[in-house]
């Protein structure tokens, strides 16, 4: 399946989903859905015969100045196709999304890290806490505003 | 865990001992609570981070050059394949083609670390089981390998050999007659390290059928590398993914169906006959060329976002780049195989004694400050 067929499979599930535009094509298929619709897209994705991405293997967020975006790469280990799904989160100050460890283990960790170092609250998440840091560590160290007293980085 | 929770197993049989994070056989800082009711495991717990650096952090702050010297100290056994994925996604970005030597250099050079990483783990593996004699024999014949690195690079851990745009250094003269004076004398200590642990019945009885974990699991808990091929499933990004001089060699991925501790060690076992082998298909096609591409002394890439993964002794590393066009990156991230991998542990371990706990960790190859980061 190549990625205009992709795409349009992708529209055919009736999740609202956009698909960036940009002068460089982007490396993967990149489509764009909100927080509140990222579990179901991403198990389409995964349980559609078509599609299967059954493999998980990075799942990282960013911060931007005004929102979070969680970021979900894909694979499909019989075919090696590849898929990054960008949930958008617009809440800063309590962002929450839903978790999807139920339909990949491996997201057990992941998501417990992106909670440790940008603050995202993953719902559904059977054990959510600190997973590098200390449990009562203030702020979120990969967030861009982020005050670090120290601050070994620009010593 | 909750202090309802903790309440419940209170009231229970159950006990709890921590396992590090200072323990021998956890190779750096780790420390598992162990939920336990008698000797059998009923649960693992790992916690993390008594190393975390904030790699990725400081990564914001780096510029390109800059980042590859962070990433040798993540996973120190397989620095070589760890600057390498970082330099590919930088020529990704710049879209910088590299000449056909360094290409060969840096597959000869991945190759050769990962028989180091497997020489060490294979060492210290027979060790944690009790076999003191594994250690001395690994470290043996990882010090050539280690002599090799010196004369090329400087360094024997922590080679920062890889530049974006080629390798730092061109090989030394002597380079290709040093390797091949290694693959000689390993290729006859090889069938030692069979003699001495996987033909001994001790060892046989101490992994077979011990950490089972399923094909399904396997790819549901992203298990890279030789512990995820040991239960069946084809991973190798050398040969999915083929970067540098991959696609010109002719190699077998080593795939079986057990998903058992033994699996897991045979696999790597096998391995490293394979590195062997695409090593002497390459050392003496070492193409004429530049081995340094020039490029701008400070590297912008254009505003997208790049991954880029290898494949590392332990399985899968991926580097994922967002640029906003400036000369730092917005956002680096680093998929390391061992945290992935040691998700992983809690199934395998559950349901199977204390004892075997150690095996399935020294099957899983964990390397602490490639998980921590």
């Amino acid at each position: 399946m190549n990625r205009e067929e992709l795409q349009d499979k992708i529209n055919s599930f009736g999740i609202e989903v956009s698909f960036a535009e940009s002068e460089v094509p982007t490396q993967f298929l990149t489509p764009e859905v909100s927080s509140e619709n990222v579990h179901a897209l991403i198990s389409e994705l995964k349980n559609n015969s078509d599609t299967n991405f059954d493999y998980l293997f990075c799942q990282t967020g960013i911060d931007f100045p005004d929102h979070i975006e969680v970021l979900y790469h894909l694979r499909n280990t019989q075919n090696n196709s590849e898929i990054v799904v960008k949930a958008k989160i617009e809440d800063r100050e309590n962002p929450s999304i839903a978790s999807v460890s139920d339909l990949y283990k491996t997201a057990d960790f992941h998501e417990r890290e992106i909670f440790d170092l940008f603050g995202v609250k993953f719902n559904n998440h059977p054990d959510l806490r600190r997973i590098f840091l200390d449990d009562d560590w203030e702020g979120f160290p990969l967030r861009k505003d982020y005050v670090d007293e120290v601050n070994i980085v620009e010593l | 865990m909750s202090v309802k929770e903790l309440h419940k197993a209170t009231q229970s049989q159950e006990y709890f001992v921590n396992m590090g994070p200072q323990h021998p056989s956890t190779h750096g800082v780790l420390r598992l609570l162990l939920t336990l009711d008698g000797e059998t495991i009923t649960k693992v717990e790992p916690h993390l981070g008594y190393i975390h650096r904030s790699i990725e952090k400081m990564c914001e702050k780096d510029s390109y050059q800059q980042i590859v010297h962070l990433t040798d100290r993540m996973d120190y056994l397989s620095c070589h394949m760890n600057n390498e994925a970082v330099c590919l996604a930088v020529e990704k970005g710049l879209e910088l083609e590299v000449s056909d030597r360094v290409k060969v250099i840096r597959t000869i050079m991945s190759e050769l670390t990962r028989l180091s990483s497997h020489q060490l783990w294979w060492g210290v593996m027979g060790m944690d089981l009790g076999a003191i004699t594994s250690f001395l024999y690994g470290f043996r014949d990882r010090e050539m390998i280690t002599d090799i690195f010196e004369e090329t690079c400087g360094a024997r851990l922590t080679m920062n050999y890889n530049v974006p745009g080629g390798v730092m250094f061109d090989i030394p003269a002597n380079f290709q007659t040093k390797v091949k004076e290694f693959i000689t004398h390993f290729r006859k200590k090889l069938p030692e390290y069979d003699q001495l642990m996987t033909n001994n019945i001790i060892f046989r009885n101490r992994t077979e059928g011990i950490g089972i974990l399923t094909k399904e699991d396997a790819i549901s808990f992203g298990v890279t590398g030789p512990s995820g091929r040991a239960s069946g499933w084809s991973n190798d990004i050398r040969k999915s993914h083929s970067y540098s001089a991959y696609d010109r060699v002719d190699f077998k991925e080593i795939i079986r169906t057990e998903g058992d501790s033994f699996a897991r060690y045979k696999a790597r076992i096998d391995e490293m006959w394979e590195s062997m082998n695409i090593i002497e298909q390459l050392i003496d096609n070492v193409p004429e060329g530049s081995c340094r591409e020039k490029t701008k002394a400070v590297i912008k890439l254009p505003k997208m976002e790049i991954y880029q993964s290898v494949e590392t002794a332990r399985g899968e590393l991926g580097v994922y780049i967002n640029s906003d066009g400036k000369k730092n990156p917005y956002r680096v991230k680093f998929r390391s195989p061992g945290f992935s991998n040691l998700n992983a542990l809690n199934t395998m371990a559950k349901g199977g004694k204390i004892a075997d706990l150690v095996t399935i960790m020294s099957t899983i190859d964990l390397v602490i400050p490639d998980i921590d980061r």
